[in-house]
């Protein structure tokens, strides 16, 4: 178990450096892919079986497919494939590194002595109790997520199919 | 069991890689993978804290809402990027500069 963590921690780092690094958009988008279900992976061995299953159906699933239909809507010629042009590597390195360093060296000092993750039954099983959460204490969150996923699609419809009137295409 | 100091770690490096993308890509979708990067690591915090109290299910579900509205966003970006595109035939945030149509 301690392994599959540290293994799927690896793959996900790993992916997210490859997105920083890749020359293609199409290999950025199939990278993060990689790195969503390493971190369904930790979720799973972190008995959260629920989030790491939504994180598979709409991550996964979901958002990766509408990126890449995003990138095929939006190469400049076709059959070529997009390249990603980097600029700012200086700033952008310095604050990624300096944002790093700092939070690891705060946590690190903050954690020390607090309770480690304790160990729980193998077979305890979270996703009945989520369910019935769900449906009792969280039934309003659940109603307006719900309500928020319809004003999005309507909207993203409005925006990304209303037409201009003097360009042609 | 693993401490809660792996998961910290392992989210730091998921955020400041998210921001380094953020940062440093210039097309407008590649800035949108590092943004679900950044709500990813932000997650993995949700999810480990829950484990420190196994008996409540704040965290989880925190964490799943979460999901649900990186999962908006990235429609709704999206949207605006493909409009952005046809108006001024670029995805490239930094050549639009007019407010105006070109």
């Amino acid at each position: 178990m301690i392994y599959a963590f540290y293994i799927f921690a690896f793959i996900a780092v790993a992916a997210a450096a490859g997105i920083l690094f890749a020359r293609r958009l199409f290999h950025a988008a199939l990278l993060l892919l990689v790195c969503f279900l390493a971190v369904a992976g930790i979720y799973a061995v972190s008995y959260a079986e629920w989030v790491a299953v939504t994180q598979i159906l709409v991550y996964a699933g979901g958002v990766v497919v509408i990126i890449i239909f995003g990138i095929m809507l939006t190469t400049r010629a076709p059959g070529r494939p997009t390249a990603i042009s980097n600029s700012k590597w200086f700033s952008g390195l310095l604050l990624g590194l300096a944002v790093m360093g700092f939070l690891i060296t705060l946590f690190l000092r903050e954690t020390v002595g607090a309770p480690t993750v304790p160990l729980m039954d193998e077979r305890f099983t979270l996703v009945n109790r989520f369910g019935i959460a769900l449906m009792t204490d969280y039934l309003l969150p659940f109603e307006v997520a719900g309500l928020l996923l319809l004003i999005t699609l309507v909207g993203a419809a409005v925006i990304a199919a209303t037409r201009n009137k003097n360009t042609s295409s | 069991m693993i401490p809660i100091e792996n998961y910290l770690v392992l989210s730091v490096l998921l955020f400041s890689i998210g921001l380094m993308v953020v940062v440093i890509k210039r097309n407008a979708i590649a800035v949108l993978l590092g943004l679900e990067l950044m709500l990813n690591a932000a997650n993995i915090n949700l999810v480990a804290f829950n484990l420190a109290h196994p008996q409540r299910l704040d965290g989880q579900m925190f964490a799943v809402f979460v999901i649900i509205v990186a999962a908006c966003e990235a429609a709704v970006g999206l949207a605006i990027i493909l409009r952005a595109y046809r108006l001024f035939n670029t995805a490239v945030p930094d050549n639009i500069s007019t407010l105006k149509e070109p």
